[in-house]
């Protein structure tokens, strides 16, 4: 089923949480509304499955018009940040609840409802757990006894409030791979809500990155990598160093460093990113600029510095280890930067 | 020129928590409806009761009324309720620091039965209360004898007041610390005596201002009940007339002789006792609320008896 | 065992254990020796009494009604304190303490002055046919005054807590407004809710000063088995007084037995802090 957002904009109170917003998810797509706290994802989730109503604009579900149907008629599967297990529930019966409280008519018999939830519990591989209490399951378990509740109704779309937030980092990968292969299972349009990029670019099909109440770029987890639209996007997806450089005559030109470029004429914003640039030992004087080492951090075959000009920010730069020792570079040596892949942004 | 300036996430402010979720319960003629019948309950529970403790007192006039509570019995009632809470408030207030002291900062076997005993006194009927006082000083009790033997009287005089009104409040203090001392924890204590402080200095500097607000609110329903107990009391006292009648034993002297206002007038001086209280509750509270994040609600116990 | 940093162990155990022990634990233990100083058949005759056993009766029933009516109106005000905004509030959570605040005896003659047939409520009910003073409705109405405060004062903070996020999980998954009460709201509820009314109830077995006003006290019509131990005692009955007194005591035990457990059983779900 796919959804398509149309102009929504929502306040609360004085705050606008969202401002014209537009969005389309095809079917079977698996998309992660990334932004920080406060950029108005939670909020377009929870419109999406009716929990909040827009103050303008219209939610459809495969080109038909939902924006005024109750969440109950909805038909959506929501995955709340802290699970919302019902505590006094078993496991068994927290994913029976949907099918309990359909009208009488269409309630299937207890063999049925049994059939269904047991199924579910196997396709979450937590079938042995059926009878405990949810104070009983780890953080992991929970999560994917949510999960097996909101797909027992069998939902048109299926929506995830920080599915990965409240887990362990070791939890938390095991979960994301999981929850990318469930996916492919049952291919139900599904939208997650992270403000960790790492998650986003790893698990889904369509990344839709907000700010401050706005869609700011919408792509593959490919595209918004290499081709951020804003220096927002740029700085959100992973560290970058900022420069400041000009572009004149048909070249880009930082420090003393330049290259051709097709960029309008004019002061630049230049983001490089870490793994995008050449380290060199010593001062050059063709580099975009020099710094000193502050630290070293040495991690398997490569090398995060920490550098700083002086007096200046610290800047993140990396290079492979045997270069660093063959330069014979330590802390306090001074090295020169050239970008390999410059993000350019008019200043 | 070359001017790194930074890699840093940009960050927004939290987004505000939705104000309008829909709730069950939110229909606006259901909702109405409760308030309505919670206001009209209030009012005839609570209020009405409450406003005619005063209507009734004031009936004759004011010069009726001051006359009732100006009488000499009536009094002396005040006299001794406020002599007996003085000396009972002190004494429990002593106890109950030492109990939560105990409770809250050693591990020792039997914790548990030792709460459970503290809490005793709430779960005995007044009147029972009265009763075990008897069979332990009473010329027919356990130490009667004794007593006897010794020319001591301690059953219907005013000590025995004092030492049934000890045992239905002992509670109060323990109880409203001990939460709060859990929740404290032990370590800026540890931390005043590292720091070279003695045990009265780091109690006095450090533990004090720290329960001060519940130890008030302790205190505040320590005297609520002491000066409003009945039950236990009326067993002990022997309601000797300008001796050992406390303010609620008067009231009852009053009423069952027919002086309905005097009955009344006594009972509005308690009144307004329990309107203090639940003043001085507030107050407590908030300013308990301003200096602590996390102003748990104390749990309710039950003040008269 | 952990060592000891903190001063003063041995003085606070020591103070609280002799003081229990003086205060708390010698007069009961004076009781029930009293108590058992009695034959098997004293003891039974005294608490089987056709008078003893009708006190019960009223007693218990009483009780009953008044925590039914706790239950309800205590759920009622819960509800509508936590969950709603409305002028004047504050006063209205603040006035739920009056009964807590209120000596009993205060509280006694206030309500045998409403009640009274040139009372308030009196002159509208006697008319009704409905007695209330100096009948066993008193006793009823003396003990759901007294204890208001239980119910909601321990559903208030149940009810707080309780996490919005339940019920529009509830409502994501189909369920109506009914529904979410029903099966959602209430089970979580229920805990508190029973052990309020198991608190309301046992204060109402043992109420005394609020009841004695306005009973009227007429042996085997409006006598609570509080009033009897004092009746006992004024007639020099010391046997009888202690029989009774005992009965109390053991029932107001086995109810605070029943809470705790109750309170275990209601927290066995809870998340681990």
């Amino acid at each position: 089923m796919s959804i398509s957002v149309r102009n929504i904009t929502k306040n609360f109170g004085d705050f606008t949480a969202l401002k014209g917003v537009s969005l389309d998810i095809p079917d079977g797509d698996l998309a992660a509304l990334l932004g920080p706290s406060g950029s108005g994802k939670t909020t377009l989730l929870r419109l999406i499955a009716g929990l909040e109503f827009p103050d303008d604009g219209e939610v459809h579900f495969d080109g038909q018009d939902t924006t005024a149907l109750d969440v109950r008629d909805r038909r959506v599967g929501f995955v709340f940040q802290h699970y919302a297990l019902f505590r006094h529930m078993s496991v068994y019966e927290n994913v029976a609840f949907g099918l309990r409280v359909l009208p009488r008519k269409e309630r299937p018999a207890e063999a049925e409802i049994r059939k269904r939830v047991m199924r579910l519990l196997e396709l979450v591989q937590l079938d042995w757990l059926a009878d405990r209490f949810p104070s009983q399951l780890s953080g992991g378990q929970r999560q994917r006894i949510a999960l097996a509740r909101a797909l027992a109704i069998e939902p048109r779309v299926l929506l995830l409030d920080e599915p990965f937030g409240a887990l362990d980092a070791q939890v938390r990968k095991d979960l994301r791979r999981w929850l990318r292969q469930l996916h492919d299972e049952i291919h139900v349009t599904s939208v997650f809500v992270t403000h960790d990029q790492e998650e986003a670019l790893e698990v889904a099909d369509r990344v839709v990155v907000m700010d401050h109440g706005h869609i700011v770029q919408v792509g593959s987890p490919i595209e918004v990598h290499d081709h951020p639209a804003t220096p927002f996007v740029c700085e959100f997806l992973g560290s970058a160093v900022r420069f400041d450089g000009v572009v004149e005559g048909g070249q880009l030109r930082i420090g003393n460093w330049h290259r051709a470029s097709t960029h309008a004429a004019g002061a630049v914003r230049a983001y490089v990113r870490p793994h995008e640039m050449a380290v060199l030992p010593g001062i050059v004087p063709e580099a975009a600029a020099s710094f000193a080492i502050r630290h070293i951090v040495a991690r398997g075959g490569l090398a995060r510095l920490e550098l700083s000009a002086e007096g200046g920010a610290i800047v993140e730069a990396e290079m492979p280890r045997h270069k660093l020792e063959a330069a014979g570079l330590a802390v306090g040596s001074p090295v020169s930067l050239c970008p390999d892949v410059v993000h350019v942004f008019p200043a | 020129m070359a001017g790194p300036v930074s890699n840093a996430l940009n960050r927004s402010p939290a987004a505000p928590v939705s104000p309008n979720r829909r709730r069950v319960g939110e229909g606006p003629l259901l909702r109405a409806f409760l308030i309505l019948l919670a206001l009209a309950g209030t009012f005839f529970l609570l209020v009405v009761p409450l406003g005619v403790i005063f209507t009734e007192a004031f009936r004759a006039g004011f010069a009726h009324y001051a006359g009732s509570i100006l009488e000499a019995e009536t009094l002396h009632a005040i006299y001794l309720t406020v002599l007996t809470a003085l000396v009972v408030v002190p004494i429990n207030l002593f106890f109950g620091i030492a109990a939560a002291w105990a409770i809250t900062r050693f591990a020792f076997p039997g914790k548990k039965l030792l709460l459970t005993a503290i809490e005793l006194p709430f779960s005995v009927s007044p009147v029972v209360a009265g009763v075990t006082y008897l069979f332990l000083y009473g010329a027919q009790g356990l130490l009667g004898p004794m007593l006897g033997a010794l020319d001591v009287q301690v059953m219907f005089t005013v000590p025995a007041i004092f030492l049934v009104s000890l045992f239905v409040t002992c509670p109060y203090v323990a109880r409203s610390l001990i939460p709060l001392m859990q929740a404290q924890g032990a370590d800026e204590e540890e931390a005043a005596l590292s720091l070279g402080a003695s045990g009265f200095i780091m109690f006095l500097r450090v533990t004090l201002p720290n329960i001060k607000w519940a130890l008030l609110y302790g205190v505040i329903l320590t005297n609520a009940r002491v000066m409003g107990e009945f039950g236990a009391v009326s067993v002990v006292s022997g309601n000797i007339r300008g001796q050992t009648n406390t303010l609620p034993l008067q009231i009852e002297l009053l009423f069952n002789d027919q002086n309905v206002a005097g009955a009344f007038a006594a009972a509005s001086s308690l009144a307004v006792l329990a309107l203090v209280t639940l003043i001085a509750r507030i107050a407590v509270e908030r300013l308990a609320a301003r200096e602590v994040k996390a102003p748990r609600k104390a749990a309710s116990v039950g003040v008269s008896g | 065992m952990r060592r000891r940093v903190l001063p003063g162990f041995g003085l606070s155990l020591g103070v609280t254990l002799l003081y229990l022990g003086l205060i708390v634990l010698l007069p009961i233990a004076a009781l029930l020796i009293k108590t058992a100083s009695l034959s098997p058949a004293e003891f039974w005759a005294t608490v089987s009494s056709s008078r003893a056993v009708a006190t019960y009766k009223v007693t218990l029933s009483s009780a009953a009604w008044a925590t039914l009516f706790n239950g309800v109106w205590g759920f009622l005000m819960a509800w509508v304190l936590v969950r709603y905004e409305f002028p004047g509030k504050r006063l209205v959570d603040a006035l739920i303490d009056l009964p807590f605040a209120l000596p009993t005896a205060v509280a006694g003659i206030a309500l045998t002055g409403l009640f009274v047939r040139k009372g308030l409520y009196g002159s509208l009910l006697l008319p009704m046919g409905i007695k209330v003073a100096y009948a066993p409705a008193g006793i009823a109405v003396a003990m759901a005054f007294t204890s208001i405060p239980f119910v909601v004062r321990t559903l208030q903070p149940v009810l707080q807590d309780l996490e919005p996020e339940l019920e529009e999980a509830a409502r994501t998954l189909g369920a109506r407004d009914g529904q979410i009460f029903r099966r959602v709201i209430f089970p979580v509820l229920m805990p508190a809710f029973l052990s309020g009314c198991a608190l309301a109830f046992a204060r109402s077995l043992g109420e005394f000063g609020a009841v004695v006003f306005i009973a009227g006290n007429l042996p085997n019509k409006t006598e609570i088995t509080a009033l009897l131990t004092y009746i006992r005692l004024q007639e020099y009955d010391y046997g009888g007084a202690a029989a009774i007194a005992t009965v109390i005591l053991a029932s107001s035990f086995l109810l605070l037995l029943a809470v705790n457990a109750l309170e275990a059983w209601s927290t066995r779900h809870a998340e681990p802090r």
